[in-house]
């Protein structure tokens, strides 16, 4: 039933975008079939793969850089007092400030290169990461921790069977968010200094001919894969952390 | 079962026990809570709720060091804390082989779950299981080391009578069997008349010993008329601590 009613608001959705296209009749709003056109003419030129490859590589090493920052400091500003003293303001500020400036600042920085791009983008999801975990990090369960003590767990025993556990879903609920954040700040990151990627091309076909069957051909693959990713992956491993409740 | 006389396996002495919070007077939970538990006894702490039963063993297995005195004796204890806390993302297995120190928790426990009744659920989460069950599955947890002290944290509370006197019947045969020495904090005197060999009477808050009562008669023969009679001696004499 749930799939059926999913594809069935699918279908409405295209009818309805190709009833507004025709209605417009303006190449500002091309018709689904056009921009599915334009994406097998881009695919078989090699430039759809390249740029949608270049993207998701950027995403991977970026998310994974800063989820696994973003773990740390988390639990070391929910268990630490002093560290979360220190650090709650520069946090605060960095989570406020937005992905357009210090994606700016980067590359002012550290030059036109993929590693500002890439620090870019660590630094916009870092904190979203940290503040989760933090508040995973901060509702351990007490008893669980006198327990552990009681019984002299080793470390190593702490950390996999009383830590990662109930960390577990408050990194998977970072993740999800985390990853749909790196992917829209890996665009603008793209679309302000890199020459290839999804980014860069939106930006080509916006100022060379505001081609937006091209536009929105790229932004339709990529979400594609962004979410082929988060249900079959993520979705995934989030059933998996939760199969013991 | 008593061992008067031989060398207490646990020792407490504890002269005070504070509890600080900013900006106001210490609360002083214990104060001068002295005594021994020998091997292959079984001693009930016995006291009003809020006494300090609880901060004693926390003191005693080492969770609490913020105190003036000294205590021995714990260093492996098998501890059963009042709520089960297991690890609900682990089997019932796993819960219990982190009871034994990484090197060994490969070892066969199979007669343990036997003897616990357990064998069945090795392979369940803990939510699949009742309170009754729960706590089973922490004692095993305790257990499965061998300890020669078991510590216990009002094991029994919450249960309806036939789980709790279940579980009671297999801690009693349990530590018999393996001569383990048992201190046990409980409200239900009845209960610790019925399986103790010392009951130790606590006051209210500052927890001190008011009294440390010997029941010699052989827990085979303690009926039902033996108990009632117990606890109505014991209530004449302590109105403050144990309820007509």
């Amino acid at each position: 039933m749930g799939a059926l009613t999913r594809i069935a608001s699918l279908v409405v959705l295209v009818a309805a975008w190709q009833v507004a296209a025709l209605e417009a009749g303006s190449r500002l709003l091309p018709a689904p079939m056009a921009v599915l056109h334009f994406i097998i003419q881009e695919a078989e030129r090699g430039d759809l793969a390249h740029n949608v490859g270049v993207t998701l590589l950027r995403v991977a090493i970026s998310f994974a850089v800063a989820m696994v920052l973003g773990i740390l400091l988390g639990v070391a500003l929910g268990r630490s007092k002093a560290a979360d003293a220190t650090l709650d303001t520069p946090l605060l500020v960095l989570l406020n400030t937005p992905a357009l400036v210090i994606t700016v600042l980067a590359y002012v920085w550290v030059g036109l290169t993929e590693t500002a791009a890439i620090l870019a983008v660590v630094l916009n999801k870092l904190p979203n990461v940290a503040v989760i975990v933090r508040e995973g990090a901060r509702n351990l369960d007490p008893g669980l921790d006198e327990m552990a003590r009681a019984y002299r767990f080793d470390r190593r025993t702490w950390v996999l069977d009383v830590l990662v556990p109930q960390l577990q879903p408050y990194v998977v609920t970072a993740a999800r968010s985390g990853l749909s954040l790196a992917w829209k700040i890996v665009l603008v990151v793209e679309l302000l200094g890199r020459p290839d990627g999804v980014g860069f091309a939106i930006n080509y076909y916006f100022v060379q001919s505001t081609d937006v069957a091209a536009i929105i051909g790229y932004s339709l693959v990529f979400m594609t894969v962004m979410i082929g990713i988060d249900v079959l992956l993520l979705q995934r491993l989030e059933a998996h952390v939760r199969r013991w409740r | 079962m008593s061992a008067a006389g031989a060398e207490p396996v646990l020792q407490i002495a504890i002269a005070a026990k504070r509890y600080r919070s900013k900006g106001a007077e210490p609360v002083e939970a214990v104060r001068d809570l002295s005594f021994g538990v020998g091997a292959g006894e079984i001693v009930c702490l016995i006291g009003p709720s809020g006494a300090g039963k609880t901060t004693t063993l926390r003191i005693l297995l080492g969770l609490d060091t913020d105190f003036e005195g000294r205590v021995s004796g714990a260093d492996h204890a098998g501890m059963v804390f009042q709520e089960p806390r297991l690890l609900p993302w682990r089997s019932v297995e796993h819960n219990v082989r982190l009871g034994l120190p990484r090197a060994r928790r490969g070892r066969d426990l199979d007669g343990l779950f036997a003897q616990l009744g357990l064998t069945p659920w090795r392979g369940s989460y803990p939510k699949a299981l009742s309170l009754g069950m729960q706590r089973r599955v922490a004692l095993a947890r305790a257990l499965a080391d061998a300890p020669r002290v078991l510590v216990l944290d009002e094991p029994f509370v919450s249960l309806d009578d036939t789980a709790a006197a279940e579980l009671r019947g297999l801690v009693v045969d349990t530590v018999d069997a393996a001569g383990m020495s048992v201190l046990m904090v409980t409200h239900n005197v009845t209960e610790a008349i019925g399986i103790a060999d010392r009951l130790l009477l606590v006051s209210k808050r500052p927890a001190t010993l008011i009294a440390d009562v010997t029941l010699d008669r052989p827990r085979g023969q303690r009926d039902r008329a033996w108990a009632e009679a117990t606890r109505a001696t014991l209530a004449a004499q302590h109105p403050g601590i144990i309820a007509e």
